[in-house]
């Protein structure tokens, strides 16, 4: 109990001008790094909940101005958003739960060191993650499977993530005491049975893991959509809003001075700005509640298979 | 330490009941036993492993989905890259469309956005590196220092926001803060100089810096992690000695810190520029106009054109240049790991 405070004290004695100057001198630094990155994301937020007319003249730098909630009634107000929600819904809840099954099965198997073959299978995915058909490939298998223009699109041609795979794999190797197996094993108990009974409830960690990063890539990809997709009912979320964030690039440097053509355009751009803030929130959701895992995840991943 | 973070305790992930505890058990028996009872030990492991094998027909079972899935899904298409040497033709197929040699790669190779497409692809990309690639490693030094451990927390937190939102809506912050007439940066400029802003976005200059910037303020934090994790493996009490000898900690930063994170920095080096030709299709696209397409146009870009765009058509020059860009990685990431296992003694296999 002394020595701790002895300790305490001599640290606090010890510290040097130096090290002083060093350690303010981090803070301030990761201080205004913090601010640059929460700085675009304020401004954000703010535009979608000010007057357009504000966001138009550049009156808004921080906090909102004029509270409106023009841009999010406009939201609702477009059927094809929120058609493009629910796709973007379906795709990712959908495909994530399908990359969660192809996943476990995958990794479990790769993971038990009994298994003959194991180091060639291994081989065989982690192949992928360097060397791949490419675009057209691709493009053209989903043709010949007529697989374009369906909602199977979404999902079969990112069924599985050899990164994703290797992660699961090196927990299961690394969590699951062999003894748990062995005794399993002499209860009669088989390989479906344990994976399922034991293995799946011991590793909820890692499945956290693996939604998030499923999820996130689902929820915020739009190039297969944007590939395979031609039918504007099926679109996903971010495909629709390309239309809206990209596509009215060039209308913004026609714009004439017209009183009302400024407030058109004001409220194309206050919904271009709760757009971005209502796409993003889901992930975003998702953010703290996996936060306890996915350090632990990129960890996992760190480890060379 | 909890027990699903194996990497602070053992960085090469070797797990704590590596082997058969069995065998372990085993090899010490034959130990001390005799060379006959070794040569009994051995058959009977070998029956039993025969046995185990017929035993874990179930595991291949579970294999099976995944395996059928790798082949059509990624080895097929593979097989699908030969109509780079093909006059590909829908109606005919992969397999049915006539051979053309190297016709296509010679096309490619002589056309004039050959040079332009190769020469921004690996100009955003060594940028990208160069930027992107450092600013991690020291972040993760720089918040190892941090002593408030509230305050370290918060900037985490904060510095990993950016990689949950989606290229699109970063593109999309993009081009409403650089509008040059009413994005922050317009009404900003104006103000200051009286004068209409200069158009960046539509600035073939602009544009590597607009890519690779925004590029690191979304992914620093996030790929910060990694090398707080190694951090993590630093000995406090070699931190303890080194005070006690007077060390400043900028100086331990330099001789305790820094060298923890250097086999990780080599691994992810090496994957890196593996990928040096990849550069992502999806933001480079969302980024491009047509007054910085001098600048933007990159080979995944230019394969989407000539195959799948509007005035595209050509499966096979698209599939050519895909070729193309997968070979010279794969020569890439091949030829650095071999460096990387000469020089530094550590390497992705």
């Amino acid at each position: 109990m002394s020595s701790t405070t002895l300790r305490g004290r001599r640290n606090k004695v010890r510290d040097s001008v130096d090290d002083r100057i060093f350690f303010a001198a981090v803070n301030i630094v990761l201080g205004l790094l913090a601010i640059v990155t929460l700085y675009p994301i304020i401004f954000v937020i703010s535009a979608s909940f000010s007057d357009p007319v504000m966001v138009l003249s550049g009156r808004v730098t921080f906090l909102p101005k004029g509270l409106s909630l023009e841009g999010y009634g406009k939201i609702f107000a477009r059927p094809d958003l929120i058609n493009g929600f629910l796709n973007s819904a379906i795709y990712t809840v959908g495909g994530t739960l399908v990359n969660i099954v192809m996943t476990i099965i995958a990794a479990y198997p790769l993971s038990r060191r009994d298994l003959k073959g194991r180091g060639g299978i291994t081989l065989l995915f982690t192949f992928t993650m360097i060397f791949n058909g490419g675009m057209i490939p691709n493009y053209i298998l989903m043709r010949d499977l007529n697989l374009l223009n369906t909602r199977w699109v979404m999902v079969l041609p990112v069924a599985l993530s050899a990164y994703n795979m290797i992660i699961a794999r090196t927990f299961f190797q690394t969590n699951i005491p062999l003894e748990l197996l062995e005794a399993a094993k002499i209860d009669g108990c088989s390989d479906f049975k344990f994976l399922y009974m034991v293995v799946i409830p011991l590793s909820k960690a890692i499945l956290a893991v693996l939604v998030m990063f499923y999820a996130v890539s689902h929820w915020n990809s739009y190039f297969s959509a944007f590939l395979y997709l031609n039918d504007n009912r099926l679109y996903p979320l971010q495909l629709i809003m390309r239309d809206i964030l990209i596509g009215a690039q060039a209308a913004a440097a026609d714009m004439n001075d017209a009183e009302d053509i400024i407030i058109k355009q004001g409220i194309a751009e206050s919904l271009k700005y709760s757009l971005m803030v209502v796409s993003s929130i889901p992930m975003l959701i998702l953010y703290p509640f996996a936060q306890k895992y996915f350090v632990q995840g990129v960890m996992i991943g760190s480890i060379k298979g | 330490m909890n027990r699903g973070s194996p990497v602070g305790r053992d960085p090469r992930g070797a797990p704590p009941i590596g082997r058969d505890d069995e065998t372990v058990m085993a090899d010490k028996a034959t130990a001390a036993m005799g060379q006959r009872a070794a040569v009994d030990e051995k058959t009977r492991r070998r029956n039993r492993f025969r046995k185990e094998y017929l035993n874990n027909w179930q595991l291949y079972v579970l294999l099976l989905l995944p395996l059928i899935w790798l082949i059509i899904f990624c080895y097929y298409p593979m097989l699908g890259t030969q109509i780079a040497f093909k006059k590909f033709k829908l109606s005919q197929g992969i397999w049915g469309s006539p051979w053309v040699g190297l016709d296509n790669f010679q096309r490619f190779f002589h056309s004039y956005q050959f040079t332009r497409v190769l020469k921004n692809t690996l100009t955003l990309s060594f940028y990208n590196l160069l930027a992107g690639f450092p600013l991690p490693i020291i972040l993760a030094l720089a918040l190892n220092v941090v002593r408030n451990q509230f305050y370290k927390k918060f900037v985490q937190m904060v510095t990993y926001i950016p990689h949950f939102i989606s290229v699109l809506v970063i593109v999309g912050m993009l081009i409403q803060i650089f509008n040059p007439r009413i994005g922050l940066y317009g009404v900003i400029v104006q103000r200051l100089t009286g004068e209409a802003a200069p158009d960046l976005l539509g600035n073939p200059k602009a544009f590597p810096h607009l890519y690779v910037w925004s590029g690191a303020w979304q992914t620093l934090g996030w790929s910060s992690i990694i090398y707080l994790s190694a951090l993590s493996a630093v000995d406090p009490e070699l931190h303890e000695a080194a005070k006690v000898d007077g060390a400043s900690r900028f100086k331990r930063l330099l001789v305790l810190d820094l060298p923890t994170v250097i086999p990780t920095a080599t691994i992810l080096l090496i994957l890196n520029v593996g990928r040096i030709m990849s550069i992502g299709f999806e933001k480079v696209y969302l980024m491009q106009n047509d007054l910085n397409l001098s600048a933007s146009e990159i080979i995944s870009t230019y394969v989407y054109k000539v195959a799948l765009g509007p005035q595209g058509g050509d499966f096979s020059l698209g599939a050519a240049i895909g070729l193309f860009n997968s070979v010279i990685n794969l020569i890439l990431i091949v030829v650095v790991n071999k460096v990387s296992n000469k020089v530094s003694g550590s390497g992705l296999w």
